[in-house]
C-alpha cells in the first residue's frame, strides 16, 4: 500500500485492525497528530487526507492507497517557516496545553481553504468538532480569523 | 487501537457491485464499511466484532448527487454528508436536506460520514431520516438478484435494522418533486448546538391550496424504535387552513402519537414536550421555506 504523506511517499503493509493515526504516530512516528478520544469525538487526531479535514481514527489503515495526508508536521516545516496559523496561534496565545492544537489547526486550514473570509460565526461551527479542555476558545477563534487575514493578504 | 474481534480480521474492497455481492454472499459475519465513523467506532468499542470488512467505497458512482430523469433528486448512497451540505442543488431543491446534513457530527466527521451509512445504521435518531422521509424519498436498494425501490418511511425496521438482506446494498436516495406549493422544514433538538445526538429531530413537508392545507408529512425521529410518521396529526390539519389553533392541536396529537423512551438524553415525557414545540415551530419555519422544483 503506497500513499503520501506531507509530500512524501511511503509504503507499509496495512492491517484493518489499525487506523491512520496508528501508522501515523507509531509507524512514521508523527507525534504531533494526537491521540484524544479515539472515536471522532475530540478532533484532536485532525489532519487532511485529499484535501478535507478528518479524523484520523476514523480511517481505516488499509483504506490510505493512492491517498495524500497532511498532517501538522507538513504544515510549518521549521520554526522560522511556520504556517500563518501557526503564528496567529503563538501571536494571539491560543496554546495553552497545547494537546487540541494540531488537531485545530487542521481543521481551520482545511476549512480556511474552502472558506477563505469566514465570519466568527462561522469559525466557531468550522470548529464544534475539536474540544480544548482548557477551554480558551475566544483566543482561538481569534486566532483563526487572524490567521485567514494573513493567508488572504499572502495570496495578494 | 485495541478492537474486539476474531483472530483475523479480513478486508476487502470491491471495486463493482458485482464483487460486492459476491463477497457478502461467500462470507460469514461480513461488515459493511462507508465512512466509517459508526462501524469503526462500534469495533473499537467491541459493540460488533465483524469477521470481515467489505469496504465499498472503490465501488465508482455510488457518490453522485444529481438531477434524475424523471424528476427529482438523487443522491448517491455513498455521497458524504459533507457533500450533501455543501451542494448547490441540495441546499437550492430541499434546504431542510442540507440543514439537517450540517446538524451532523463535526466538519471532519462530515467529510467521511456518508447519507447511506446514516441510514442504514438506522438509529432512531438519525438526522437524515425526518427530511427524507418527509419529502417521500425512496431508498433505491441492489442486491444478486436485481434491484429494488422501498419507501424510506418503510426502509427501518427497529433500531440498527433495515429492510436490506445480507447481500443487499443500498446505492440511492431518490428524492421525487414536491407537489406545487409546497413547503418545508427540519429541527433538531439537543443540549449542545453541535456535535449531538438529536434527543427529538423532527421533519415537516406541507402542501397548499391557498390558504388550506392540502396535505402534511409530519415526521419524527428519536422518539420511537425507527423515525415515524405522527399521522394522526397529519390527520387533523388536512383540508384546513393553516392557523395557530390548529398547528397547537397537530403539535399537542404529535406528542401523544410518540412513543419515545426515558434514558441519557431525556426523559420520555420531556420528549413528548419537545415534539409538541417542535411541531409547532416547524409548521411556522415551513411557510416561510417554499420547496423548489
Amino acid at each position: 500500500m503506497k500513499f503520501r504523506v506531507n509530500d512524501e511517499w511511503r509504503e507499509l503493509d496495512a492491517s484493518p485492525t489499525k487506523s491512520l493515526l496508528d501508522v501515523l504516530r507509531d509507524d512514521l512516528f508523527l507525534t504531533g497528530t494526537k491521540r484524544g478520544c479515539d472515536s471522532g469525538e475530540c478532533g484532536a487526531c485532525t489532519v487532511i487526507m485529499n484535501g478535507k479535514a478528518v479524523n484520523a481514527c476514523l480511517v481505516l489503515a488499509t483504506e490510505l492507497d493512492g491517498s495524500e495526508i497532511t498532517t501538522i508536521e507538513g504544515l510549518g516545516r521549521s520554526v522560522d517557516k511556520l504556517h500563518p496559523l501557526q503564528k496567529a496561534f503563538i501571536e494571539k496565545g491560543a496554546v495553552q496545553c497545547g494537546f487540541c492544537t494540531p488537531g485545530i489547526i487542521m481543521t481551520a486550514k482545511a476549512f480556511l481553504d474552502m472558506n477563505p473570509k469566514p465570519t466568527e460565526e462561522e469559525v466557531r461551527d468550522a470548529i464544534s468538532g475539536n474540544l480544548c479542555r482548557c477551554t480558551g476558545y475566544s483566543k482561538i477563534v481569534n486566532a483563526i480569523l487572524a490567521g485567514a487575514e494573513e493567508v488572504g493578504r499572502l495570496k495578494h | 487501537m485495541v478492537m474486539a474481534r476474531p483472530l483475523e480480521l479480513q478486508y476487502s474492497e470491491p471495486s463493482t457491485l458485482k464483487e460486492a455481492f459476491s463477497i457478502l454472499a461467500k462470507v460469514e459475519g461480513a461488515k459493511i464499511l462507508a465512512g466509517g465513523t459508526d462501524v469503526i467506532v462500534s469495533m473499537r468499542e467491541g459493540k460488533i466484532a465483524p469477521a470481515h470488512i467489505v469496504n465499498i467505497k472503490r465501488i465508482s458512482g455510488l457518490d453522485k448527487i444529481g438531477p434524475s430523469t424523471g424528476g427529482g433528486l438523487r443522491i448517491g448512497a455513498l455521497a458524504t454528508i459533507g457533500a450533501v451540505e455543501t451542494s448547490a442543488l441540495v441546499r437550492n431543491a430541499f434546504p431542510m436536506v442540507a440543514e439537517a446534513a450540517h446538524q451532523i457530527g463535526s466538519l471532519p466527521v462530515r467529510n467521511r460520514a456518508t447519507v447511506g451509512g446514516n441510514l442504514c445504521n438506522s438509529s432512531p435518531s438519525a438526522d437524515m431520516a425526518p427530511p427524507l422521509i418527509a419529502l417521500g424519498a425512496v431508498a433505491k436498494i441492489a442486491g444478486p438478484k436485481g434491484r429494488r425501490s422501498v419507501n424510506l418511511e418503510e426502509f427501518f425496521t427497529g433500531p440498527g435494522k433495515t429492510v436490506l438482506s445480507k447481500v443487499e446494498i443500498l446505492t440511492e436516495i431518490h428524492i421525487p418533486d414536491p407537489p406545487r406549493n409546497s413547503f418545508g422544514a427540519f429541527l433538531k433538538h439537543g443540549p449542545r448546538q453541535c456535535m449531538d445526538i438529536a434527543t427529538v429531530n423532527a421533519a415537516v413537508m406541507v402542501t397548499l391550496k391557498g390558504k388550506v392545507c392540502e396535505n402534511a408529512r409530519v415526521v419524527l425521529g428519536a422518539v420511537a424504535p425507527v423515525p415515524m410518521r405522527a399521522k394522526r396529526a397529519e390527520a387533523e390539519i388536512r383540508g384546513k387552513p393553516i392557523e395557530d389553533e390548529i398547528i397547537r392541536k397537530v403539535g399537542e396529537i404529535a406528542a401523544k402519537e410518540c412513543v419515545p423512551i426515558s434514558d441519557v438524553r431525556g426523559s420520555a415525557d420531556y420528549r413528548r414536550e419537545v415534539v409538541n414545540v417542535l411541531v409547532r415551530r416547524l409548521f411556522g419555519k415551513a411557510l416561510g421555506a417554499k420547496l423548489a422544483k
